[in-house]
């Protein structure tokens, strides 16, 4: 309830345009704790306009949610003497490391080719490669083995046809983060498109970072690695001589 | 219940966890090996990434070992002077392992030789052990007694020590020897070395079989401690909370091993481990030379 007073006021705050969005999620930042299995977010908003709305072409809304973009190495295997080794590599520049993209409606009806390339809206345009080796002819395989390995493991998702648009006006979406996603600012894009072309778009951020003993573990073995080693150790030690009396006192008694 | 490891950045069942040390603790107070050889290449099957696989793997073998070895001091079956000398030839070596293990990771191929490491060292190993072994269940069904072998080029070295505990007078050198390159294939492998180190103290040195467990055992606790600091400082690679949970599966693993430990015969534990060796040892090698699911990889340790 409040939500939906926050939002429309947020409609009511907003400068005069033909058509702009406006947006809400359900959480801005996710933690990372000691029983985190991957999160849900829920991207809603409205679209708002000063004029009656258009029906043709359909209003189309895209949603998509982007990890921390660093450079990935690709190998490809290769039979050498009977082994299979990794023999080409190809350093794609840059990838996003979480890349979620949710429409209203078929990939085909709701951007166009070139509005695509000009926004990086695919999960192919979100990946930058500038150039392979000389030595390698299909640089190509490899960037579709990164979208293909990293969908597999959830971190790329081709969500078509699952925001919820009522009445061109209002939308909703959920996007689910797997366990194994890294820390960082989550880049949350929504674009409003007719007829292929992005009319409007509005962006905003989610935190996602580890808390609690996740956090300070993970700092002190990057800030102290000394003391985390040694503490291990000390830990280790502790606890196999710990079994070994707790055994001989049950034994004994 | 999912678990989220820190270091590792992964979820993972902690039951199963559980489980795996467990296994992993009886294998270690059984035959005195470490059980990295299992636990690295397990955890890697889990999704957890390799490199904090190793750190990890030998910092659970610290608490194993020293669980392990708690009861072999209680029954006497530890050479402290045996031990001491391989320690002395085992630091060193794994000093020397991890300056090579980061020679090869600039040269790229790591991963390969690694796995590699594994097969060749199992392997033949594994082969050896169980063709000696049966030999001697043979001749104990016979009813003979088993010949003792005398190393005429052992025997000749300076530098000759008496090992009370284990009945030996022999030069400190083999012992340096053998902790040596023991040192330097943990660091390589992740590995504590006890699948190595075990045949290497009742072939090359002709160590009882009963001393030997508790032997190995204290060796690689201090040899998996410096392993476990040099990946802490040099890589940040080690998962406290992973090592946490696996541990508290192995020490009780560890207990029910030592028991179950002595009451085998010698023999029908060295065959037991040498299969044991030997499965891992082909799961491994299947991995090298069958075609793999996905031809492609993507490059590990950059996050």
């Amino acid at each position: 309830m409040i939500r939906l007073a926050a939002l429309l006021l947020l409609i009511a705050a907003l400068p005069l345009r033909a058509e702009e969005v406006v947006m809400g999620m359900s959480r801005d930042s996710v933690n990372i704790t000691a029983d985190f299995d991957g999160s849900e977010v829920l991207i809603f908003g409205a679209v708002k306009r000063e004029a009656v709305i258009r029906p043709d072409p359909p209003l189309q809304v895209i949603v998509t949610v982007a990890g921390p973009v660093d450079p990935v190495t690709v190998w490809r295997k290769e039979r050498r003497a009977g082994i299979w080794v990794n023999a080409d590599a190809v350093e794609i520049d840059a990838a996003p490391s979480f890349y979620a993209v949710a429409t209203s409606g078929p990939w085909g009806s709701v951007i166009s080719e070139v509005e695509d390339l000009r926004h990086k809206v695919s999960i192919n345009r979100a990946i930058r490669s500038v150039g392979a080796p000389m030595t390698i002819s299909d640089s190509r395989s490899f960037t579709e083995a990164l979208i293909r390995l990293r969908e597999k493991s959830g971190l790329y998702q081709n969500l078509f046809n699952t925001v919820d648009l009522r009445e061109s006006t209002l939308f909703d979406t959920a996007i689910s983060m797997p366990a194994n996603i890294v820390e960082g600012t989550y880049q949350v894009r929504v674009l409003l498109t007719r007829g292929g072309q992005v009319v409007a778009q509005h962006t905003s951020e989610i935190g996602v970072g580890k808390v609690g003993i996740e956090r300070w573990l993970f700092n002190l073995s990057q800030r102290q690695p000394l003391v985390y080693g040694l503490l291990s150790i000390v830990l280790a030690v502790v606890a196999g001589w710990g079994a070994s009396a707790a055994f001989r006192a049950m034994r004994s008694g | 219940m999912q678990i989220y490891l820190p270091i590792a950045e992964v979820s993972v069942n902690i039951f199963l966890l559980f489980g795996l040390g467990g296994l992993v603790g009886v294998l270690s107070g059984m035959f005195g090996v470490g059980g990295g050889f299992l636990i690295t290449p397990l955890l890697f099957f889990m999704g957890i990434p390799p490199a904090v696989a190793v750190a990890t793997g030998s910092n659970q073998i610290v608490a194993s070992s020293v669980s392990g070895v708690l009861a072999h001091l209680k029954r006497r079956t530890v050479d402290l002077r045996m031990g001491t000398v391989l320690l002395c030839g085992g630091i060193v070596g794994a000093a020397l392992g991890i300056w090579l293990f980061n020679l090869l990771k600039t040269l790229g191929q790591v991963d390969l030789l690694v796995r590699l490491c594994y097969v060749v060292f199992l392997g033949v190993i594994g082969g050896l052990m169980f063709i000696e072994s049966l030999r001697a269940l043979r001749r104990s069904k016979r009813g003979g007694r088993p010949t003792r072998r005398h190393h005429g080029w052992v025997h000749g070295l300076p530098f000759k020590m008496r090992f009370r505990t284990s009945g030996l007078y022999i030069s400190a050198i083999p012992p340096l020897m053998v902790g040596l390159s023991v040192g330097i294939l943990s660091a390589i492998m992740g590995v504590g070395g006890g699948f190595i180190m075990v045949p290497a103290m009742i072939y090359l040195l002709g160590m009882p079989t009963k001393v030997v467990v508790g032997t190995s055992l204290f060796q690689i606790i201090f040899v998996t401690a410096f392993t476990t600091l040099a990946h802490a400082v040099t890589n940040q690679t080690v998962d406290v909370l992973l090592a946490l949970i696996l541990l508290v599966g192995g020490v009780i693993g560890a207990q029910f091993g030592t028991a179950v430990g002595t009451r085998l015969k010698a023999e029908q534990l060295r065959i037991a481990l040498a299969t044991l060796v030997l499965l891992v040892c082909g799961k491994l090698a299947l991995d090298l030379f069958l075609t793999p699911a996905d031809l492609f990889e993507l490059g590990v340790g950059e996050q």
